[in-house]
């Protein structure tokens, strides 16, 4: 049996307001296998992106141990987190994050800065990325030059440019109208069917929602129903 | 692509920011080299000793005189190979501005000792044939339009009458560190008219030059020539050329000190200047660099960005204050020269002193980066995504 890529095991996440504790995840456990494509639902404050963040070991938790990727997260230092993180993780996120004085092409080569290969090679490899997205034709276009479906497709190809295991997906159409929803999901579909990708997408959209395998609802840190 | 690259970029973001703080640094980079330029300008004379002449004056004051019968016992002592003396002249060139060093000297011995001025033969012959000549320096000579031939005027302070004197010679330093702005008349004549106005002090020399055969011999020969007078009415104090000169740059130790301080101060307000851009540059990117850090970006990258950032600031001050810093010499050369007369010789720019202003504003642009760095690594990436705009 093929070993989950992503795993949470009895996993308690609380953050403090001063003395005041708020609990965000409550003794939550989940099993990902490879190639999964998992929705994650449910209102906001419950805790949804608090597991992407998890995931990624950009936030940590209180209790419980977390597996992603074969690393256990929960366990490492910062910049063996951001190693692993350059390799295993692509984050895409609502606002798409691009840095506004790069262009589309310099912004999905970012990651590829802390890899080991050359300049040839790393044009190679930002062309096809923007070409999967459909937007060779925008790569000296700059964030602002570019609408925001546009600017999100690029958010993707930054984070596929250097073939993750892991797709972390946070809100990806929620500043989106809906024609460029439906394309940008229409896309991360693509990416779960053709390249098998394990994508962790975190929405509030029912229609984004449509295009998982599986579906979890959250309410006040656990699994409401799936 | 490169971080290099990324760098840049986030400089052209606030290009008037940039600026300004590159004007800033520029501005304290031209006074903190002005500032140097002036203190080394004390120390030149310092600088321009020779290790092989001792100076050997009253051990109370260097305004008390010595006899001239202390020469040839001077002279008789093992290790010397040369001496003479001179009197300080304090004469006055039509006001009190018209300041420059006047030296009374035994004209011959003089030259033979100081061989960093540099004579054309007739000229020394010239000097030494005439009682009422003078020598005077290059530099000396430009200031006042004067030239060989020339009678200089002199209204006597410690000497008091009027004085006139010939030029006969014009002398060239040795290299750039000798003071040409002296003016060496005949100790014999001067000697003749003060024993008409002072017959006490008549037959006194201010101080002697020694010169010794090995500098290694400075302390021994320097004990040995005040052994000879201890216990004597006139007791000695002999140091080396060096040390008698610190001796005077100690009489104005506060002055300097306190521009060293100003200098250490104006460091202080470049660290600030840039920890405040930085600072400011960061506080602004918090959310791209919590999504540098998400794509993988270690610390010691951010790091990396943020002291390229601060380098790159510092650099571009640094050169527009190095460039501004040196036509701003010039002017500020021929105004202390226009207040102060000659009190400063050797108000040079050297290339040394810029060099080490830059260095200094460099590895004060490491520390600046330091503030904004610390405060990232304690930022958790979760609440900077999160929270900042």
């Amino acid at each position: 049996m093929t070993p989950p890529v992503v795993e949470f095991q009895r996993v308690t996440k609380s953050y403090f307001r001063g003395e005041q504790e708020i609990p965000v995840l409550k003794d939550f456990s989940l099993s990902v296998p490879p190639g999964r494509f998992l929705a994650i639902m449910g209102p906001s404050g419950s805790g949804k992106t608090t597991i992407l963040n998890l995931v990624a070991g950009l936030d940590r938790p209180t209790q419980g141990t977390i597996r992603a990727a074969g690393l256990a997260v929960s366990q490492q230092g910062e910049s063996d987190l951001a190693r692993w993180r350059a390799r295993h993780i692509g984050f895409v996120f609502q606002f798409y994050n691009l840095i506004p004085v790069l262009t589309a092409s310099e912004n999905v080569e970012l990651p590829l800065l802390l890899s080991t290969l050359t300049r040839q090679e790393r044009v190679k490899h930002v062309q096809a990325a923007l070409g999967l997205v459909g937007l060779k034709d925008r790569i000296h276009h700059y964030p602002r030059q570019l609408s925001g479906g546009q600017e999100q497709r690029v958010g993707i190809a930054r984070a596929i440019v250097s073939d993750p295991t892991i797709l972390l997906a946070d809100e990806p159409t929620g500043n989106l109208d809906r024609t460029a929803a439906e394309s940008v999901m229409a896309l991360l579909s693509r990416l779960h069917r053709e390249l098998n990708k394990t994508i962790l997408m975190v929405t509030h959209d029912p229609r984004a929602a449509e295009y998982a395998q599986e579906t979890l609802h959250f309410d006040k840190g656990t699994v409401a129903s799936s | 692509m490169t971080l290099g690259a990324l760098i840049v970029r986030n400089l052209r973001r606030h290009p008037l920011r940039v600026v300004l703080t590159a004007l800033g640094i520029a501005t304290v980079i031209l006074a903190f080299n002005l500032i140097v330029t002036t203190v080394r300008a004390w120390y030149a004379g310092v600088e321009a000793s020779v290790p092989n002449r001792l100076i050997t004056r009253h051990a109370a004051s260097l305004s008390i005189h010595l006899p001239l019968a202390y020469r040839d016992r001077i002279a008789a002592l093992d290790g010397v190979t040369g001496v003479t003396y001179a009197n300080w002249f304090g004469g006055v060139y039509r006001d009190a501005k018209g300041f420059f060093p006047q030296f009374a000297v035994e004209p011959a011995s003089f030259l033979d000792l100081h061989t960093e001025l540099s004579v054309p033969a007739d000229e020394r012959q010239a000097f030494l044939s005439d009682r009422r000549g003078c020598l005077i320096g290059r530099r000396l000579a430009a200031l006042y339009g004067w030239k060989v031939g020339d009678v200089i005027a002199l209204k006597g302070t410690l000497y008091p009458g009027d004085w006139e004197f010939v030029v006969r010679g014009i002398y060239r330093g040795a290299d750039a560190a000798t003071d040409e702005t002296w003016m060496l008349l005949r100790w014999d004549y001067m000697n003749e008219r003060r024993q008409q106005i002072d017959p006490d002090r008549a037959g006194t020399v201010g101080w002697y030059v020694v010169r010794i055969a090995d500098p290694s011999l400075a302390g021994r020969v320097s004990r040995s020539v005040d052994a000879e007078f201890s216990n004597s009415t006139s007791e000695t104090r002999t140091e080396t050329e060096q040390a008698f000169q610190a001796g005077f740059v100690a009489m104005s130790g506060a002055i300097i000190s306190a521009l060293k301080l100003l200098a250490i101060i104006l460091n202080g307000v470049t660290l600030l200047v840039l920890a405040n851009t930085l600072v400011m540059a960061v506080r602004e990117r918090t959310k791209e660099l919590a999504v540098l850090r998400t794509l993988g970006f270690r610390p010691s990258h951010l790091a990396g960005l943020v002291t390229g950032e601060a380098l790159l600031i510092a650099g571009i001050g640094s050169a527009l204050g190095i460039a501004i810093t040196i036509p701003a010499s010039h002017f500020y050369g021929v105004l202390v020269a226009a207040k102060l007369g000659n009190f400063f010789q050797h108000l040079t720019l050297y290339p040394s002193t810029l060099l080490l202003s830059a260095s200094i504003t460099l590895c004060i642009a490491v520390c600046a980066a330091v503030f904004p760095i610390l405060a990232l690594m304690r930022d958790k990436i979760a609440e900077d995504l999160h929270n900042a705009g």
